[in-house]
């Protein structure tokens, strides 16, 4: 149940009916959107459905197909599917062979398309024609979007769509995705091919069997349009090239800021240092605009536990109510405002174009630990969160370099991570600066936290990759697409998902949790804390922990945790509410109160290496197809986590004696 | 339009405009020279590595440019067909271009 609410909370699809008769000649029920990666597919996908279908500007951010209504041009009663993007119809990756899967109807559990929209990007048409080839093969009706080309015609591109038509004997229509114009084309098209469906049902069909394999009537039918050899990318390349002289293709000028940007972002000494001034700023920013939003944002929650509570009376409904589910709901909450501030960069960086190119950057270092720069990608995406990220990893060509990608990605310091580190560094490191202005103590233990996340997952590709999953090294090509501002609509469309998202698992799991601990940490009745079932069960364990600096109260943190990294801040918000004896501090203080600075630290060091997400072990099975990988992940990591917290809490013990 | 100006001295520099007239001789891709164009003639690259350059464009007679490389001096960026590709440089030397003299 618990993994149910977690997965849908990182993953939110919206479940739609599928047709799963067999395809009818001329009837069009489903539409699937195909493209070259990065030409606009998805947020193409999102207009015509109204979905919220993830976007950023790097090729490869769809993995797997996407399904919903044509809601936003009124054809509820058509499917639309949006594939990852490929480049011919070749099975080349994970993603790839998704695509070409599910184009062949090959795909279980997804209808084989009726139709087909191929979009491609305006802006280097002549390339993009290659996949027109493949995709008209298959004969199904097709409509070409030229997608960008508002772009293209502002920078003096050009291109005669009627010509274009006439060539790959299909309709053609531009449009601009991120502005919706010339949608209206898609509608037409459908209702044409419908028309033109019945009139083929009602006998008409002898004409297209001449035609060989093209079945449907139509512009494709009447005009004789001549396909390079299938399968061979050169023959693909010179049809594309003629098709693009004879429609006066002119490809707009290229972004020339676009290089300039790269001259500086990708020089040989800038580069690698805006790289890091950009992560140190992105901390600093958490710390001095997000903590102050967050006090503010706690104090309200907290004021308005205070103006409920005399409502509730002074009964066991007030005591479970503000001190048991209230503090543990708000101690999780007040951190929304840092998480968002912390999803608010990394959309900047996915939007812009950025991404693709600290993976350039990083394909050097990445390549001493046997991966390439392409597995940098999800392991940055998993700043965010792991499972998407995993997800990501299917853009990686070789199966071993994918695996790898996929075991050590849960190192990387996700926003699930981020409360109780966040809450750990302020109750225990004073905030003095330590280089100006530019970076503070508090950011500083932040950032080295991070490192050390960081650190362990290549460490462990390393390991993984000289041992159980050697392999040649596998090439490197990787697109890199130009630099786009990001839109405002689309940075505040991540920030309101992801701050649903958050507010589910406060209002679900750890609702839940806190309910069932207050309750079990107030029977048998009139027991103190530490007599309670849960404090025995807490002082059970307590020997285990108790050489990391630990005590019942963080111990039982722990067990909670292993459900979602967020929860424990709820659960020492539940527990230290339940006891008088810290019941009228803040959080921050009962935990001084309680806990060395060892204990502290040695608690966010075993954060930042324990797998303690249900999530993240689900997909990781999923992906990987076999629960020996995700139990050996959570085994390895459980281990290195206590080892490496019980260093802590001893070396910094020693040191203050 | 003054920005139109300004990409416009640039416009020069993409692949299709050089000159290619004079005359070449035969490298792999890895050893052009940044800013200088290529004429692919040959890829001997394993097979699904090959087939994947060749969708994305690399075929024999397309012009690639040599953009930049990246701040560890490896991997390089390439612009073919107006898009830019990231390319190791054992990659980049299992393709045999024609290296043209320079047009100045």
């Amino acid at each position: 149940m618990v993994l149910l609410i977690e997965m849908s909370s990182c993953c939110n699809t919206e479940t739609v009916e599928l047709p799963n008769e067999p395809r009818v000649a001329g009837k069009i029920r489903t539409v699937a959107l195909v493209g070259p990666p990065n030409s606009g597919k998805s947020t193409l996908f999102n207009r015509l459905t109204g979905l919220r279908q993830k976007v950023a500007n790097y090729p490869g951010v769809t993995v797997e197909q996407r399904v919903g209504r044509l809601n936003g041009i009124g054809r509820s009663e058509l499917t639309l599917i949006d594939l990852p993007g490929i480049y011919g119809l070749d099975r080349y990756s994970e993603d790839a062979r998704v695509a070409v899967e599910v184009l062949h109807g090959e795909m279980p559990g997804t209808p084989a398309p009726d139709a087909i929209l191929l979009v491609l990007d305006s802006l280097q048409l002549r390339r993009q024609l290659m996949l027109a080839a493949p995709v008209l093969a298959l004969g199904l009706p097709t409509l070409v979007l030229l997608n960008m080309s508002d772009v293209m015609e502002s920078r003096g591109g050009h291109v005669d769509t009627l010509a274009l038509a006439l060539e790959l004997g299909v309709p053609v229509a531009k449009i601009s995705a991120t502005r919706g114009t010339g949608l209206d084309a898609i509608s037409h098209f459908l209702d044409r091919k419908a028309l033109a469906g019945q009139a083929e049902i009602a006998g008409a069909s002898t004409q297209a069997q001449q035609n060989g394999s093209n079945g449907s009537a139509g512009a494709a039918a009447t005009t004789r349009i001549e396909l390079p050899v299938i399968g061979n990318p050169r023959s693909y390349r010179q049809w594309a090239t003629g098709i693009s002289t004879r429609t006066k293709y002119k490809a707009p000028l290229s972004s020339e800021w676009s290089k300039r940007i790269d001259g500086v972002l990708l020089h040989r000494v800038w580069g690698p240092l805006i790289f890091l001034a950009v992560v140190f700023a992105v901390f600093q920013v958490v710390f001095t605009i997000g903590n102050p939003l967050s006090d503010g944002f706690g104090a309200i929650l907290y004021a308005a536990g205070d103006k409920v509570a005399p409502l509730l009376g002074h009964g066991w409904l007030e005591s479970l109510a503000i001190d048991g589910v209230w503090r543990g709901v708000a101690s999780v909450l007040v951190f929304l405002p840092q998480i968002l501030l912390l999803f608010l960069f990394i959309g900047v960086l996915e939007d812009s174009g950025y991404l693709a190119r600290a993976a350039l950057i990083a394909d050097r270092m990445m390549r001493s630990i046997g991966l390439n720069g392409k597995a940098f990608i999800p392991l940055l995406s998993a700043y965010a969160c792991a499972v998407p990220a995993i997800m990501a990893t299917r853009t990686i060509e070789n199966k071993r370099d994918r695996f790898a990608t996929i075991l050590v990605t849960p190192f990387m310091t996700c926003s699930a991570r981020l409360p109780i580190y966040l809450l750990m560094i302020a109750a225990f490191i004073p905030n003095k600066p330590l280089l100006g202005s530019l970076l503070g103590m508090q950011a500083a233990v932040m950032v080295s936290l991070y490192l050390l996340g960081f650190v362990a997952a290549l460490a462990t590709a390393r390991l993984l990759k000289s041992s159980i999953l050697k392999a040649s090294s596998a090439p490197f090509i990787l697109e890199l697409p130009q630099y786009r501002l990001p839109t405002f609509r689309s940075l505040s469309l991540r920030l309101v998902d992801r701050g649903k998202i958050f507010l589910r698992q406060a209002g679900t799991v750890i609702l839940s949790v806190t309910v069932v601990l207050w309750v079990l940490s107030h029977l048998p009745a009139g027991t103190t804390l530490g007599e309670s079932l849960i404090g025995r069960v807490g002082h059970w364990i307590e020997p285990a922990i108790r050489p990391l600096g630990f005590n019942w109260k963080i111990g039982i943190g722990l067990l909670t945790s292993v459900m979602a990294r967020e929860v424990i801040v709820g659960t020492l918000g539940t527990l230290y509410g339940a006891d008088p004896s810290t019941q009228s501090l803040g959080l921050q203080a009962a935990l001084r109160h309680d806990l060395t600075l060892g204990g502290a630290m040695a608690l966010v060091v075993f954060f930042a290496f324990a797998l303690q997400c249900t999530s993240t072990l689900a997909i990781v099975r999923r992906e990987m197809n076999s629960w020996k990988w995700p139990l050996l992940q959570f085994v390895y990591m459980s281990v290195l986590a206590y080892v490496a917290a019980l260093a802590t809490n001893q070396i910094i013990l020693a040191f203050i004696k | 339009m003054v920005a139109i100006a300004v990409i416009s001295e640039f416009e020069a520099e993409t692949a299709d405009d050089f000159d290619l007239s004079g005359a070449w001789k035969l490298s792999q891709l890895s050893q052009l020279p940044i800013g200088t164009v290529g004429v692919i003639e040959s890829l001997d690259l394993p097979g699904e590595v090959q087939h994947h350059l060749m969708h994305m464009g690399f075929v024999p007679e397309a012009r690639v440019k040599v953009v930049r490389r990246a701040p560890a001096g490896d991997p390089t960026v390439y612009s073919i067909d107006g898009f830019e590709v990231a390319l190791r440089r054992d990659t980049a030397q299992a393709i045999r271009v024609r290296e043209y003299e320079a047009r100045s």
